[in-house]
């Protein structure tokens, strides 16, 4: 059991080369190729993902979930998907055509393209470029766009005001994400996504549990699931930047969310959990590709679970929560742990030669110590910090209802 | 001139990029000039990437798709009258093209001068991530003009934020 992936590059290689293309031109329809497949796997992926979510949501709700089409009701979303197919895309009067029809693609593409960076095994990624990191946040940038112009190219006033919504926390939640992306790549010392997943005998999420806690509420919220799900709040907003949206434009946008959800699931995994990092993943690339998809399942598991358990919050308090409270603790985390680690190196190089390698569980031990330590000590003050934030507020609404007189009964309305 | 992939990617970018730039400014509708600005800026970061300059490239989307394309139309899409506008120039037009004609000859000749045939392509360096990063931080480089850059957006914030709670 080798590489799989390399043992089909291989054979591809050897077949274009033996029918007369240049090795260039080879390697050009290969690199397309897996381009295209790579693509259209994330996409088929989501027909399992969608009924796996369904099902898990109505066992949280204590219901059945879908269980007419197949058995456990499997392909229930494959008869969905054709469904949105065959069904018209109205257009509504007024709108603006061609961004209409843009944003759904650019909002696909956007969440498609953070695939290409993501270590699939110790040997496979779509191309490890050397500012994979920047690469994710650059990408992730783009789904705004395409917020915007569907918003806007819709015509509808509901339409417009979520997204304005959307670009308001989609924009603010950016900044305790990219904070957040920045220590992996810190503590690794390089943006390869390769690198990053490479350099964690000891995962970042035990290293550094706080940084991973905030990322994967800065990714929720990116990816706009409960709680923060507020995009498309149906009681006040329709369904957001999407209202005007039908057949298979809408479908598009459905997938690019699912799929989302999805790829902040296969981050989360390759930043803070590993990513395809495990006992005999070394060796047996093939195996490091299962761990993988076990831990990127985990995390979506985690992501479903929290959006069938927690209520929406309003919009300012998703606001001040990131301003007030995130940036600011995400700030004062990166200092500390940098500043830490710089001063545990240059005291402990002496006893510790090895400080900085990460080629080994043991050699990493020390520093996923002192980094663990700051974690902890900024995560307990962040705790004190918010229930001191939740008691203030409770008691400034005791104050501001206790000079009410009692209201009568039927006299309420007046 | 042999086509590779990469002549072809390049002639792609840069049709996104003039193109893209020419939407801008023949564009009578200014939510779509916006976008075909998106577009060109795109392209130069497309032109990055053939450069081999990735780090830039991924800025460039970063920034300019990101921060500032979506501030300027979320400016367009506020201003109520903007939109009905309907000249494609305005007074100052002959201003512009002066200011917009120096620049060109002035770019135009130092290109010309400095890469015509002149200088062979060379290598570029693999680890140039990493000497950027270092550059950032050596006094003999560039780190007086990157504090100096921190300090003014600093100020700019600071300042953004006193406006704000007025």
């Amino acid at each position: 059991m080798g590489d799989i992936f390399t043992t089909i590059y291989n054979f591809l290689s050897g077949l274009l080369v033996g029918w007369g293309a240049s090795p260039i031109v080879a390697d050009a329809i290969i690199a397309f190729l897996a381009a295209a497949v790579l693509a259209t796997c994330v996409l088929l992926i989501l027909i399992f993902n969608i009924w796996l979510e369904r099902k898990v949501l109505g066992r949280i709700q204590d219901r059945i979930g879908p269980n007419r089409v197949g058995p456990y009701g499997i392909f229930q979303t494959v008869a969905d998907l054709l469904k949105l197919l065959t069904k018209e895309i109205i257009i509504p009067s007024g709108a603006d055509l061609v961004p209409f029809f843009l944003a759904p693609i650019i909002m696909v593409a956007s969440v498609i393209l953070v695939w290409a960076v993501i270590p699939f095994t110790a040997k496979t990624i779509g191309t490890d470029v050397n500012i994979g990191v920047l690469y994710l946040a650059a990408v992730g940038s783009l789904g705004i766009m395409a917020v915007l112009l569907a918003g806007w190219s819709s015509n509808n006033k509901y339409a417009l005001l979520g997204a304005f919504r959307a670009v308001a926390m989609l924009v603010s939640y950016e900044v305790p994400m990219i904070l957040m992306l920045m220590m992996p790549v810190l503590i690794t010392g390089s943006m390869r996504m390769g690198e990053i997943a490479a350099a964690q005998p000891i995962w970042y999420a035990f290293s550094m549990p706080l940084a991973a806690v905030i990322f994967l509420i800065a990714m929720t919220a990116e990816v706009g699931r409960s709680p923060f799900d507020l995009l498309e709040a149906e009681s006040e907003i329709v369904a957001g930047y999407q209202t005007e949206y039908s057949g298979f434009a809408f479908a598009m946008f459905y997938a690019a969310e699912w799929a989302h959800a999805f790829t902040m699931a296969a981050l989360i995994a390759t930043l803070f959990l590993g990513g395809w990092r495990g006992p005999g993943a070394e060796q047996y690339p093939t195996l490091g590709f299962i761990y993988f998809i076990i831990k990127t399942y985990a995390v979506y598991f985690l992501s479903i679970w929290s959006r069938g358990t927690l209520p929406r919050i309003r919009i300012d308090q998703v606001m001040s929560f990131c301003w007030k409270f995130l940036i600011p603790l995400s700030l004062i985390l990166i200092v500390l742990t940098t500043l830490a680690d710089k001063i545990a190196q240059t005291v402990l190089m002496e006893r510790f030669p090895d400080y900085m390698s990460t080629a080994s569980l043991v050699d990493m031990l020390p520093r996923a110590s002192i980094l663990l330590a700051v974690n902890l000590v900024v995560g307990a003050l962040a705790v004190w910090w918010i229930a001191l934030l939740g008691r203030r507020e409770r008691q400034r609404q005791e104050v501001a209802i206790s000079h009410l007189a009692p209201v009568e009964v039927g006299t309420a309305t007046k | 001139m042999t086509i590779t992939p990469i002549t072809i990617a390049f002639f792609i970018m840069a049709a996104f990029t003039l193109g893209g730039s020419l939407g801008v400014v023949t564009n009578r509708n200014l939510f779509h000039a916006a976008l075909y600005l998106v577009l060109a800026l795109f392209g130069v970061a497309g032109l990055f990437v053939l450069l081999e300059a990735p780090f830039l490239a991924a800025v460039q989307v970063l920034v300019y798709v990101g921060a500032i394309a979506v501030l300027i139309t979320i400016t367009i899409m506020v201003t109520r009258r903007i939109m009905g506008v309907t000249e494609s120039v305005n007074r100052q037009w002959p201003l512009a093209a002066g200011v917009s004609a120096i620049m060109a000859i002035t770019l135009g000749f130092v290109v010309l001068d400095r890469f015509a045939g002149k200088l062979p392509v060379a290598a570029v360096p693999g680890d140039n991530i990493v000497r950027l990063g270092e550059a950032l931080v050596n006094y003999d480089a560039y780190l007086v003009p990157f504090e100096v850059a921190s300090v003014l957006l600093l100020a700019a914030m600071i300042g953004a934020i006193v406006v704000a709670r007025e």
